[in-house]
C-alpha cells in the first residue's frame, strides 16, 4: 500500500486492474485504491509479471502492507530502461513486492513514507533499545496512535532515541513478508460520501497540524504588477480556439517553476532532520474539490515543460482530481505546493507547509489598483503573491530572492 | 437557436462542471461563477463546453457577457455578440 501522503495511514483496495500471470510495465495503472481523501490509480514502478495478488479488493490495510508479488525477469533487474524480454526467462529471480518508489526516479529522495518498508522489518532491535527505552513523547503518542510497540523500533537519535520519524518507519515497515497470507482487513468496504467528507477533514487536520507542529514557517508577500502578462495572456487568447486558450493560473505556475531553479532550497523535502534538495520541479497544485475539501495533486516537471503544455496538463490533473481519477505518482513526489484563491476574491493567501516539503506559494486575486513606478501613478493589474517557507532550510533573504524571481519572470511572459 | 434550445445547452453544459448543482432553480439573473461556486479553471471548461455543443467560439473579451444564465442565453442566441465575437463552426 503505497503512501499517497504524509497524512496517510492506511488505504482500502477497491480493485484490481491486473491479474496473476498479467505482463506490466511502468507506469502502468495495476490497482485502484480508496484513501480518506480520494479514489488514486496506483501505477506500477517497473516491468515484470504479477505472480500473486496478496489483498482481496474491500480490504482496508496501512501503509506499506504489500499488495502483490512481481516478478523481475532477471534482463529487466540488471537493465530497468531495456526492452522487456520474455516473462519465461530463465532463472526467474526471486519474487518482490512491488516497490513504491516514486516515478521516473528524480534524483532527490522521495519522501519518507514513499520509501521502501523492508530494510528494517527483518532487523531485530539492540538489545540496549529494548533495555533502556528512549523515545521523546511525540514519539510515543504516535506510537500508540499507530500500535507500534516501542519495544520493536529502533531509534536513530543520539543513543538510541526513538523519533517520530522511527516509530513511522517501523509501522510502515510492520507489514508481512511477501511470502504470508494476505493481510487482515482493518475495516470492510470503502467509505461513503459522509465518510469521505470527514476522512478528508481527518487527513488534512493530520497533515497541517503536524505541519504546524514541526515547521517553524517564516512568511513573505509582496505585490506583482501583472500589465505585462495579462497583456500577452489576451493577445496569446486571441489567436487561439477556444479549447487551445491558456489560463492566468497556468503562466504564475510556470513562472514559479522557472524561479525555482535559482532557489533550490524551496523545492525538496525535510527528511530525517535533513533537507534533501529535489533537482526535479514536481509542484503541487491546490485544488478546491466540489463536495468540499482539496487535494494538492503534483504537476511533474514543470519547469521542463513549455506554457501550452503545462496548460493541457493542469486542466487535465484538475478534472481528474475532481473525478476522483489521480495517479499514485502525482499525490506521493511533490516538491513544493502551490495554492491560489484568486478565484474566489482573496487578496494573499498565507500557506501551510504540506510536509514534508519545505515551501508553499500563494497567489490572491488580480486587482486594479493605483501603481507609483518612476515618478507616475498608473492604475494596473496587480496579484498577491506570498510564500510559507521551512526556516530550518532557508531564511527571507533566500525567499525575498525566490519571490523576485516570480516576479522577474512574470515581466517577460513570452519567455515563459 | 431558441431560448429554451439555448437554456437546454447551458444547463447541459453546467451540470458536466457542476453535477452537484439545482440547475432549474438557478436564478436568471445570479452571477453564475458565484451560485455555482465556479473557478476560471470551471468557466474555461464551460466556455469549452458551449464551443463542443453549439459550435459557438466565444473570445475572452465576451466572457461578461455569459456572467449570468440569462446572459448566457441572449448570447447564444444571438443577441448579444461582440461584432465579429463569437465565431460559429461551419
Amino acid at each position: 500500500m503505497p503512501s499517497l501522503g504524509a497524512d496517510m495511514e492506511a488505504g482500502t483496495l477497491l480493485e484490481w486492474r491486473v491479474a496473476p500471470g498479467d505482463s506490466v510495465h511502468r507506469g502502468d495503472i495495476v490497482a485502484l485504491v480508496d484513501t480518506d481523501k480520494a479514489e488514486i490509480e496506483v501505477e506500477i514502478f517497473c516491468d515484470g509479471v504479477i505472480e500473486a495478488l496478496l489483498v482481496e479488493p474491500g480490504r482496508k490495510v496501512p501503509v506499506g502492507t504489500p499488495l502483490a508479488r512481481l516478478r523481475e525477469p532477471a534482463a529487466e533487474a540488471a537493465q530497468p530502461a531495456a526492452p522487456r524480454a520474455p516473462a519465461a526467462t530463465p532463472p526467474a529471480p526471486p519474487a518482490q513486492p512491488i516497490p513504491e518508489t516514486p516515478r521516473s526516479a528524480p534524483p532527490a529522495p522521495p519522501p519518507p513514507t514513499l520509501r521502501a518498508p523492508t530494510p528494517r522489518a527483518p532487523t531485530s532491535p539492540p538489545a540496549s533499545t529494548r533495555a533502556g527505552l528512549r523515545a521523546s513523547p511525540l514519539a510515543r503518542r504516535i506510537a500508540a496512535e499507530l500500535g507500534v510497540d516501542l519495544t520493536t523500533v529502533i531509534g536513530s537519535g543520539e543513543g538510541g532515541a526513538i523519533s517520530r520519524e522511527d516509530v513511522e518507519r517501523a509501522a510502515a515497515a510492520r507489514a508481512p513478508a511477501p511470502s504470508v497470507t494476505p493481510a487482515p482487513a482493518i475495516a470492510p468496504a470503502p467509505p461513503g460520501a459522509a465518510d469521505r467528507s470527514a476522512g478528508m477533514r481527518r487527513a488534512i487536520a493530520a497533515a497541517m497540524s503536524r505541519s504546524k507542529r514541526e515547521i517553524p514557517h517564516y512568511y513573505l508577500a509582496t505585490r506583482v504588477d501583472l500589465t505585462a502578462a495579462l497583456r500577452w495572456l489576451g493577445a496569446e487568447n486571441a489567436r487561439r480556439p477556444v479549447t487551445e486558450r491558456l489560463l492566468s493560473a497556468a503562466l504564475l505556475l510556470r513562472a514559479v517553476a522557472i524561479a525555482l531553479r535559482e532557489t533550490p532550497e524551496l523545492n525538496g523535502h525535510w527528511i530525517d532532520g535533513a533537507f534533501r534538495p529535489s533537482e526535479a520541479v514536481h509542484i503541487g497544485v491546490a485544488i478546491a474539490l466540489r463536495q468540499g475539501g482539496l487535494i494538492a495533486p503534483a504537476l511533474h516537471d514543470a519547469d521542463r515543460k513549455p506554457l501550452p503544455r503545462l496548460m493541457a496538463e493542469l486542466r487535465d490533473l484538475v478534472a481528474r482530481a475532481r473525478a476522483g481519477s489521480l495517479r499514485s505518482s502525482e499525490l506521493s513526489d511533490a516538491t513544493i505546493t502551490l495554492t491560489n484563491l484568486g478565484d474566489l476574491g482573496v487578496e494573499m493567501v498565507f500557506g501551510v507547509i504540506h510536509p514534508p516539503q519545505v515551501a508553499i506559494v500563494g497567489f490572491g486575486r488580480v486587482r486594479e489598483e493605483p501603481w507609483a513606478a518612476e515618478g507616475m501613478l498608473d492604475v494596473r493589474p496587480v496579484v498577491g503573491l506570498t510564500l510559507a517557507a521551512d526556516h530550518r532550510v532557508s531564511d527571507g533573504h533566500r525567499g525575498a530572492r525566490f519571490l523576485t524571481a516570480i516576479d522577474r519572470q512574470l515581466q517577460s511572459p513570452e519567455t515563459l | 437557436m431558441t431560448h429554451d434550445e439555448a437554456r437546454r445547452v447551458i444547463e447541459r453544459v453546467l451540470a458536466r462542471i457542476a453535477p452537484e448543482a439545482d440547475l432549474g432553480g438557478l436564478d436568471p439573473r445570479a452571477d453564475l461563477r458565484e451560485t455555482l461556486d465556479l473557478d476560471s479553471m470551471d468557466f474555461l471548461n464551460f466556455v469549452v463546453g458551449v464551443h463542443a455543443d453549439t459550435g459557438l467560439d466565444v473570445p475572452e473579451s465576451d466572457y461578461p457577457k455569459l456572467a449570468t444564465l440569462a446572459g448566457c442565453i441572449a448570447y447564444l442566441t444571438a443577441g448579444e455578440r461582440s461584432p465579429g465575437g463569437a465565431r460559429e463552426r461551419a
